[in-house]
């Protein structure tokens, strides 16, 4: 079968291995370079603290077990894979019981977590401001370099006969009469013969879908991360306020912000996470930044003298529902789309891969992976032939 | 002229360059090393961005020495690295 992949992001480069390992003849198409996109937006997080019971926790579970495999066949250090915890804190002690009630759900999920007191936390990270009340160690929770990440996939997709082309902008697609795909067309007026196309677009998966007649409901969320200057190791999880969870589900128009803070290998503090629906407005506002740093600083005392040295923002793909939409598309025959999963996009891709593995050579991934389709199928979303509902206005 | 000091020696300014100028103008291309293999290290892009160009500034490390101006009684050192503790 063969095979074109949309993006070469952390979905499209994993949408990309796992393919290729299914047998499947792939290229690799994206507008720009690898992980110039989303993925190379946020902190290349791995998490299964941030989320609640159900399908998007459940996808993660898998996703994460994908991450450990894959980082001991394609090298830990080719993908920064740091197996390093979480820390979710409290920073209010009427937050503890909140919290607790969300851990008790996740751990009949099947994630791991330690409730953490003062001392504990102490113990877990000595820099953290010894007013906090408490919080889980979250020990599943890891990292990963999401650029270096995408790009060691993408190598391992070509490794196995998979083609990359950077820079060739997707415009559309032939059919025959019959409306079975042949080709996807390029910006550069060139074809690439296809019996299915992935659409691993991000957040530009609304308007790729378009393009291929299959449009979905993929829209932006702005978010900031803040990065100081290398420091010795003075965080040594990932360590955010319980806010974040509440944040993440949060479906609120404004401005949502809830620290969270980690270390890289560089030597360099990341502090995120804003969540703002401005379209695509890419205007960065300072007070913003003050907002998250003030955050940051009231978990670690330390960082209000380690100075900022940049900051970045990004625009996170989310669905009106908040799950990724994952699967064939309905209405046209060969279009299956993989995007839409917002700010946890690296944590999910290498799940999301193996998914779409499974839907294009038809294998059950309830079987193979012990994931259920069918929360993440396009169809929630559509109403009418060739058309998307679009339940949210953003301009 | 006047100067302050880069590791008890005198460099000469003229009022409004900034440390990184006025070392550049002194014939000075690099006063730190990369923490991982003591590579060298000056001003590269001299607008406050890349935190290449670090120095110690009057016992503070990690100053960045394109945004620093130079005065009379600045006291500044090299630096081997960064990731000072803070």
């Amino acid at each position: 079968m063969r095979v074109v992949v949309v993006g070469a992001g952390i979905v499209g480069a994993s949408c990309a291995l796992a393919a290729a390992r299914a047998g499947c003849e792939v290229v690799v198409l994206d507008r720009g370079q690898v992980g110039a996109g989303t993925t190379s937006r946020g902190e290349g997080n791995v998490l299964v603290s941030d989320k609640e019971p159900g399908p998007e926790l459940d996808l993660a579970l898998v996703s994460r077990t994908v991450w450990g495999r894959w980082a001991e066949e394609l090298g830990a250090d080719a993908l920064e894979f740091e197996p390093k915890g979480g820390v979710v804190v409290a920073t209010a002690a009427e937050a503890l019981t909140p919290l607790g009630e969300l851990v008790a759900g996740q751990e009949a999920a099947g994630v791991v977590a330690h409730a953490a007191g003062p001392d504990d936390l102490r113990g877990l990270e000595p820099h953290l401001a010894p007013d906090l009340p408490g919080g889980y160690h979250y020990p599943q929770d890891a990292q990963v370099q999401p650029v270096l990440a995408a790009a060691t996939i993408l190598a391992a997709a070509v490794r196995l006969g998979a083609r990359h082309r950077p820079a060739t902008e997707v415009v559309g697609a032939r059919r025959s009469t019959d409306g079975a795909l042949q080709a996807v067309l390029c910006a550069d007026g060139s074809e690439v013969a296809a019996d299915a196309v992935v659409n691993a677009a991000g957040t530009w998966g609304g308007q790729v879908g378009e393009r291929l007649g299959a449009p979905v409901p993929v829209l932006p969320r702005k978010g900031y991360v803040l990065v100081t200057q290398p420091v010795p190791a003075l965080v040594h999880h990932k360590v955010y306020s319980a806010d974040y969870v509440a944040n993440v589900a949060a479906s609120t128009e404004g401005l949502e912000t809830s620290c969270v803070v980690e270390s890289t290998r560089g030597g360099t503090i990341l502090i995120g996470a804003s969540r703002e629906r401005v379209g695509f407005d890419p205007a960065m506002e300072p007070s913003t930044v003050a907002l998250l740093a003030a955050q940051a600083v009231r978990l670690f005392p330390v960082l209000e003298r380690v100075q900022l040295m940049r900051v970045y923002r990004g625009f996170r793909p989310y669905c009106p529902d908040h799950l990724p939409v994952v699967g064939p598309d309905p209405r046209v025959p060969g279009v299956l789309h993989a995007c839409g999963h917002e700010g946890a996009g690296v944590g999910l891709a290498p799940a999301t891969g193996e998914l779409v593995a499974a839907h294009l050579t038809g294998a059950d991934p309830v079987a193979t992976l012990g994931i259920d389709p069918r929360p993440f199928l396009p169809d929630r979303l559509l109403t009418g032939a060739g058309d998307a509902t679009r339940t949210e206005d953003l301009t | 002229m006047t100067s302050f000091r880069l590791d008890g020696r005198p460099v000469p300014f003229v009022p409004g360059q900034t440390l990184g100028a006025a070392l550049v103008a002194a014939g000075r291309t690099s006063w730190r090393t990369t923490r991982n293999e003591g590579r060298p290290r000056g001003i590269f892009c001299g607008i406050g961005v890349c935190f290449d160009c670090l120095l110690t500034v009057d016992g503070v490390p990690d100053q960045r020495a394109c945004q620093v101006l130079a005065t009379e009684d600045l006291e500044v050192g090299t630096q081997e690295g960064e990731r000072r503790a803070p």
